[in-house]
């Protein structure tokens, strides 16, 4: 009889040891496998780079911008077209379209900014007028030094 | 002793021949759609092989994947062949796949105990529109550089992960040389080892649950069914199949080939034309097409959302077909197939005309 009950004891002891083992064995496994994928996780996503600051890119001599011509420039990391309308007015214009991240062109014929991606439409002042784009084209300024053609981040930005 | 008696003590090759002896396909008028299974997976054969082929000339990077394509297909002794054969067949590959998935969904073979096939016939799917998404950008010229944008930017609008997925997809914040290296192991390394795993599984659980019969056979009585032995009848029929696409894939490739295009340019305007693959139409036409707000939501965001549920649906649609669980058809799961096709049908025409 007193052997039989030890028994019993035993075996419960056994058990719960057993779960106990369990549970740290569990939890180390887990550990591990978060140890292994947190890292590399990590490494999947690309590091934040500081964007390049400039406030203000040449852009040309005024001579390389005949009357309703246009040029697409680097302005940081992003680029920004540079046009001359009919009139001599320069204009400049972010040249990612608020659409979905095309690089938009001058239309000479009818002055007008255009995306070929989905026909989205803006005027020289970057106002989306038709066609799919959501938001109008942020503006900066040119200035004109002497014969050189200055893009800068305009206030209206 | 023989070289296949020695062998065979160590392998049991006596076991697979065994196997592949009681094999059998049953024969009917939908024995047809038996093929497109085998057809899918010589087309991804052949993409390893070619592939494998143009890896040793490619070169990742701005300034010389173009470059290194251009001298593939102008300079490399059938180097034009090679790429060729490897777009076109990427093209039939994921055409067979789709007609590979909709005939099973037709002939209702998802159904118990045959789910797990179709999940991983399914993911091996998604693989394989990855595969394309990302291979296309690899010859970095100006309609890949393009449409990579706007279907990384799609992806970036998904709410809440958006912007991590973009990243993520991008390397950065812009397409670049970035995302051409990422593009480049997710195409040759990432997805290529996970498609293997997943390839496995797919045709181990065909091999052990062998064919399926769509549930109006099922009622005929087993002794007046037919059925041909699949060695080496069927295997036979199988090999004349490929041989048929491989001719098929040659004639494609050397009568209508890939063009190179134009090297991608940061500071070129978009071409006009840009275009998702075909296999991606049906999704961008209808994005094209929504208004800008429907109701209170977006409406590209709209149309992401409804189509991450349509898949979602259409993966888990062995456990919501209840009545192809006790061998009937349903007619609702029916008419969702076809109306599906001819929607997908519909908006590729359309997203193709305008």
């Amino acid at each position: 009889m007193n052997s039989d009950y030890s028994d019993i004891v035993n075996t419960s002891k056994k058990q719960t040891r057993r779960k106990f083992l369990d549970v740290i064995l569990g939890a180390g496994f887990f550990a591990w496998i978060g140890a292994v994928l947190y890292p590399i996780g990590k490494y999947l996503v690309p590091p934040k780079v500081a964007d390049i600051s400039v406030d203000s890119v040449e852009a040309g001599v005024i001579g390389e911008f005949p009357p309703n011509s246009s040029k697409i420039i680097r302005f940081g990391r992003r680029p920004v077209i540079v046009f001359r309308q009919h009139n001599g007015d320069f204009h400049a214009l972010s040249a990612t379209c608020t659409h979905l991240d095309c690089t938009v062109q001058y239309k000479s014929e009818t002055e007008q900014i255009w995306c070929a991606c989905h026909n989205g439409l803006y005027d020289i002042e970057g106002r989306n007028i038709s066609g799919p784009p959501p938001k109008p084209l942020a503006q900066y300024q040119v200035v004109l030094q002497n014969d050189k053609v200055i893009v800068t981040r305009g206030e209206m930005t | 002793m023989g070289i296949y008696e020695s062998l065979n003590e160590r392998l049991y090759l006596d076991k697979i021949v065994e196997f592949s002896k009681k094999k059998k396909v049953p024969v009917f008028y939908g024995t047809i759609w038996y093929y497109l299974g085998g057809v899918s997976l010589f087309l991804f054969i052949t993409q390893v092989v070619s592939g494998i082929l143009l890896l040793l000339y490619y070169q990742p990077g701005v300034a010389t994947a173009f470059e290194s394509v251009r001298f593939i297909v102008s300079k490399v002794e059938f180097g034009w062949l090679i790429r060729e054969i490897h777009s076109w067949s990427a093209n039939l590959f994921i055409f067979f796949v789709f007609i590979h998935m909709f005939t099973v969904f037709f002939a209702k073979a998802y159904r118990k105990p045959r789910e797990l096939t179709w999940f991983s016939g399914m993911l091996l799917l998604f693989l394989a529109m990855g595969f394309g998404f990302s291979g296309y950008l690899l010859p970095w010229n100006e309609l890949a550089f393009f449409a990579t944008k706007v279907g990384s930017d799609i992806a970036g609008s998904i709410p809440g992960i958006g912007d991590f997925l973009l990243r993520l997809l991008r390397g950065g914040d812009e397409v670049s040389g970035a995302t051409l290296s990422r593009f480049f192991g997710i195409h040759v390394a990432i997805i290529p080892a996970v498609f293997t795993v997943l390839l496995g599984i797919h045709l181990v659980l065909v091999q052990v649950q062998g064919m399926s019969i769509p549930p109006e056979l099922e009622k005929v009585p087993e002794k007046d069914r037919r059925y041909m032995p699949f060695f080496p009848n069927f295997a036979l029929r199988d090999v004349l199949t490929w041989l048929i696409i491989l001719n098929v894939v040659a004639l494609l490739a050397v009568f209508f080939p890939w063009e190179l295009g134009v090297k991608a340019d940061f500071l070129a305007p978009a071409p006009p034309g840009v275009k998702p693959e075909w296999y991606f139409m049906f999704m961008y036409q209808t994005l094209r097409l929504l208004p800008a707000h429907v109701w209170f939501i977006e409406g590209e965001l709209l149309g992401i959302l409804t189509f991450m549920v349509g898949g979602l649906i259409w993966f888990f649609v062995p456990l919501l077909d209840k009545k192809a669980k006790v061998g009937e058809r349903s007619k609702f799961w029916n008419w969702f197939g076809i109306i599906l096709i001819i929607y997908m049908i519909a908006m590729t025409i359309w997203g193709y005309l305008v």
